[in-house]
């Protein structure tokens, strides 16, 4: 089963690359404001049904995908 | 009797980079230096083990996140458990942090830069293991050279470090915008520590600074006096 994981900067954490990307962007012209960078991780899991798939790579996203003390995470299925 | 000369580790993953200059710095004062190659399951015999810089396993998905799962981590870990003094620098810092033997997590530099400088730092703990050499309030002069140096952690657990002593080590100035300028850390025991500055690259006079020297004989001798309580 193919499963997307996002994981971000949380809340409050300083994110010098966001505010960089955003710089850029408005130098192109753009207004743009709170500019996050995150990361994508695809991969395939071996489950039987999505609920145990989405429940095995919330254990990987807590073991180590994603840092707690500054990075949350969201699990996306595709069935 | 000529007073022994302690084993201390310094273990090499891949992409390690200054294990060679840990390994002769210990050397030059007066340790046996013993190289520890990651996938070793067992530490040899040791009386203390050190954790070098460099971008280990590429640094791939966090700094120190892959080095955590190698055997020779694993070892460390349980050296740590048993009470062996272990001192993480810079990645090795970043390692101890992904492996829960130290609070926190360091992130990239606030400038996006990488910095690569002397820093001054001040000291205030000089009752462990790895400060004996120092005094509190002491300014020492240290090279650093990292890209993700900015350590954090959440308020509340800032205010229990805070309160538990465990902050060993503040910049002199900004350096990376590091937490309360949080420049290097121990464990509630005492035995672990990490720091971003290299105290490797600052114990021969030539290269600018000893000051390093400073840490690194504060862990040779208090390897030696372990070895001395043994026997």
């Amino acid at each position: 089963m193919r499963a997307t994981v996002l994981v971000r900067p949380k809340h409050g954490i300083l994110d010098p690359q966001g505010e960089a990307v955003e710089i850029a962007l408005e130098h192109l012209g753009f207004a743009v404001s709170g500019a996050r960078i995150g990361k994508v991780v695809d991969l395939e899991v071996e489950a039987d049904d999505p609920e145990q798939a989405r429940a095995q790579v919330e254990k990987m996203c807590e073991q180590l995908l994603a840092n707690p003390l500054m990075e949350s995470f969201e699990v996306e299925i595709h069935g | 009797m000529a007073s022994p000369q302690p084993r201390i580790g310094v273990v090499t993953y891949p992409g390690s980079q200054d294990d060679r200059d840990a390994l002769w710095a210990l050397g030059a004062l007066d340790a046996e230096a013993v190289p520890v190659w990651h996938e070793e399951q067992e530490l040899p015999d040791l009386d203390a083990v050190v954790l070098p810089g460099g971008f280990s396993y590429g640094d791939y998905l966090r700094c120190g996140a892959i080095a955590r799962f190698s055997p020779a981590t694993a070892a460390v870990t349980a050296f740590a458990d048993a009470g062996g003094l272990v001192l993480g620098i810079c990645n090795g810092f970043q390692v101890l942090c992904e492996a829960g033997l130290l609070p926190g997590v360091l992130l990239r530099n606030e400038s996006l830069r990488f910095v690569c400088r002397d820093v001054p730092l001040v000291v205030e703990r000089a009752d462990l293991p790895f400060m004996s050499r120092c005094s509190v309030g002491q300014q020492i002069v240290i090279p650093v050279k990292h890209g993700d140096g900015r350590w954090f952690a959440p308020p509340e657990l800032v205010r229990e470090l805070e309160a538990n002593r465990q902050v060993v080590l503040r910049y002199g100035e900004p350096c990376n915008g590091s937490v309360d300028d949080i420049a290097g850390i121990c464990n509630e025991r005492g035995n672990v520590m990490g720091l971003m500055p290299h105290p490797e690259h600052a114990v021969d006079p030539l290269l600018g600074s000893a000051d390093g020297a400073l840490i690194l004989a504060s862990l040779v001798e208090s390897a030696r006096e372990r070895v001395l309580a043994l026997n």
